[in-house]
């Protein structure tokens, strides 16, 4: 059952929408609802990571960088120059994506290791570009970021709206916000999958020389693939500047790069719902430790190693593979009752 | 007749070793060429310089009117070129079917905007390409695979599969690297009697084997190779009289 909705794209995002919108009952002050904010965002990041590293096989260890970038472009131009943010965001995404093409033709004919650390360099660079740019983005101490603005509408956490003649509060207007992103950014990630562009790109960590032969341009999907993962880290770094108004370069940061590519593992290579859970779980894992104290961050290790070890393709694959087996059971009797 | 493929003094050093050295040959377009000889005598290799996954040290080869010594092996399926492996590239983080529908990607391939959002033509693509591989995994003998994972499938089926995928990007020529490695005779017998249909067709064969009553009964012409150089180029009689290849292959 759980495998068959998780095949079936619409089905999924369906799935995954009305998740969504009953989970706020869950939520008992606002707190909750910054919470599933910044995990939301995250999560729309982690989609766009994981068709590069879920799904083509190709790895980057400095998707970070394109996080911040994105961040710091749209709180220097909606801070520092007064653009709206949609045109900040789009300029944004244009930019990054500009930056991750460039930096990904050369790089991007090495492989495993070797990829492993051109990536890293690059999100270092980023990193410490941000960092020493003080006139530009204020330098280690960070820049405040205008609250989101659409069409001359703000959006701060700190208002109050109505919609529909219910009065919601800023997190709430928000918390709607990055629910609707993280379905677009989901299904528009299940689109590309199940498609041409989606196979060549999975032939990529299949058998590459296959996918040359058959007239694959292995070249160009790696381009095209890094590009899209790193316009989605730029958009979802801008909303998130937006989302916190205020932004340092921790977030372009090697560490911040790595907490990416964890929930890309955890949840489960290339299962777009998967690393969904990975995000969320990598994200709220802290906040259920916070009583253990100084031995937070060792049962953080603990928990991640032990996942690994009895489940080494991820959550949601591993609970795909064991949920089926009792309903594959059920259904093979309702199809042998039928028949019988 | 004209030749399809042409080779003309084809070198390849790897260090020191000489892997193919001065090869000449041509195929005529519709049929059956096969390279046979030992272990190691160079045959992988000429077939990875003929479909661009090694770029030749010196020589040239022409596929029709055009040079293509140094164009990948992309560009080469582009102008009808495709190839099996002998150590098998399925992909298996796909199912069978996907396998087969990646080798369509030349010709149903659609936009990443019209893919983003999953337009009407993207779709109408999808479900003629998904036709269109079903057929030929039929046509190949894995009909029976068309739900499965590639990951399920066995050793001979994923041959089948992998020829059928070569199929798809509806090459003037295909070649098959030891088709027949690994297969019993019945799934030889078969393997054969598939070879034979896709050269009447019109496709022509370039083919690698070692299975000498495979090559025997289906080749027009036959090249023999030793230590990376021809030694000798015929038909399945002349090549089954000539003392030379008898001395370095086929045995007294």
């Amino acid at each position: 059952m759980l495998n068959q909705i998780m095949q079936s794209r619409l089905r999924g995002v369906m799935l995954l929408g009305l998740i969504l919108i009953f989970l706020p009952a869950f939520f008992a002050n606002p707190f909750h609802y910054e919470l599933a904010i910044q995990v939301g965002i995250v999560a729309a990041t982690v989609v766009g990571l994981n068709l590069l590293v879920g799904f083509a096989g190709q790895i980057s260890l400095g998707h970070a960088g394109f996080f911040g970038l994105g961040a710091y472009f749209s709180g220097i131009a909606t801070g520092t120059y007064g653009w709206s943010s949609i045109p900040a965001l789009v300029a944004g995404a244009i930019a990054v994506g500009v930056v991750a093409w460039i930096v990904g033709r050369p790089i991007l004919r090495l492989k495993g290791h070797y990829l492993s650390m051109a990536t890293l360099a690059v999100g270092f660079i980023i990193a410490i570009i941000l960092e020493n740019e003080r006139a530009l983005t204020g330098g280690p101490d960070g820049m405040s970021v205008p609250p989101l603005e659409v069409f001359g509408w703000q959006l701060s956490t700190f208002g109050r709206y109505s919609l529909f003649g219910l009065e919601i509060s800023g997190v709430q207007a928000w918390y709607m916000v990055a629910g609707v992103l993280l379905v677009i950014a989901t299904w528009f990630a299940l689109n590309i999958i199940e498609s041409p562009i989606g196979r060549a790109l999975r032939s990529l960590k299949g058998s590459e020389v296959a996918a040359g032969v058959v007239g694959v341009n292995t070249t160009k999907y790696k381009s095209l693939v890094f590009v899209v993962s790193a316009v989605y880290a730029s958009i979802m770094g801008g909303i998130y500047a937006h989302f916190q108004g205020f932004i340092t370069p921790d977030l372009a940061s090697f560490d911040f790069s790595i907490v990416l590519i964890t929930m890309v593992v955890i949840g489960g290579m290339g299962s777009t719902f998967g690393v969904i859970l990975g995000a969320v779980v990598i994200e709220l894992l802290p906040q259920a430790l916070a009583d253990f104290q100084e031995l937070e961050m060792a049962m953080f290790g603990l928990i991640l190693m032990v996942t690994m070890i009895f489940m080494p393709k991820g959550l949601l694959p591993t609970l795909n593979s064991v949920v089926p087996n009792i309903t594959r059971k059920k259904a093979a009797e309702v199809r042998h009752d039928s028949t019988g | 007749m004209t030749a399809l493929v042409e080779v003309k003094g084809l070198d390849k050093v790897f260090g020191g070793v000489h892997a193919v050295e001065d090869v000449n040959f041509s195929v005529e377009a519709g049929k059956v060429y096969s390279v046979i000889g030992p272990n190691g005598a160079g045959k992988t290799t000429l077939l990875n310089l003929i479909t661009g996954l090694y770029t030749p040290t010196k020589g040239e080869i022409r596929l029709g009117d055009e040079s293509t010594a140094r164009l990948t092996s992309n560009q080469l399926a582009e102008r009808g070129m495709c190839r099996t492996f002998q150590h098998m590239q399925v992909c298996m983080n796909m199912t069978a079917i996907e396998n087969v529908m990646l080798g369509l990607h030349l010709r149903f391939n659609s936009g990443l905007l019209a893919t983003l959002f999953r337009l009407p033509s993207m779709r109408r693509n999808e479900a003629l390409a998904r036709e269109r591989a079903a057929q030929l995994m039929d046509y190949v003998g894995c009909g029976d695979y068309l739900a499965s994972e590639a990951s399920a499938m066995s050793y001979g089926a994923l041959k089948r599969l992998e020829l059928a995928r070569a199929l798809a990007v509806d090459p003037k020529v295909i070649l098959l690297d030891e088709p027949a490695a690994g297969l019993n005779a019945t799934e030889t017998a078969a393997l054969e009697e598939l070879i034979r249909k896709i050269a009447e067709q019109g496709v022509t064969v370039i083919l690698v084997e070692h299975d000498m009553k495979l090559v025997m009964g289906i080749s027009d012409q036959l090249l023999v190779l030793n230590y990376g150089r021809v030694l000798a180029e015929g038909t399945p009689e002349q090549i089954s009289q000539n003392p030379d290849v008898i001395a370095a292959y086929l045995g007294g």
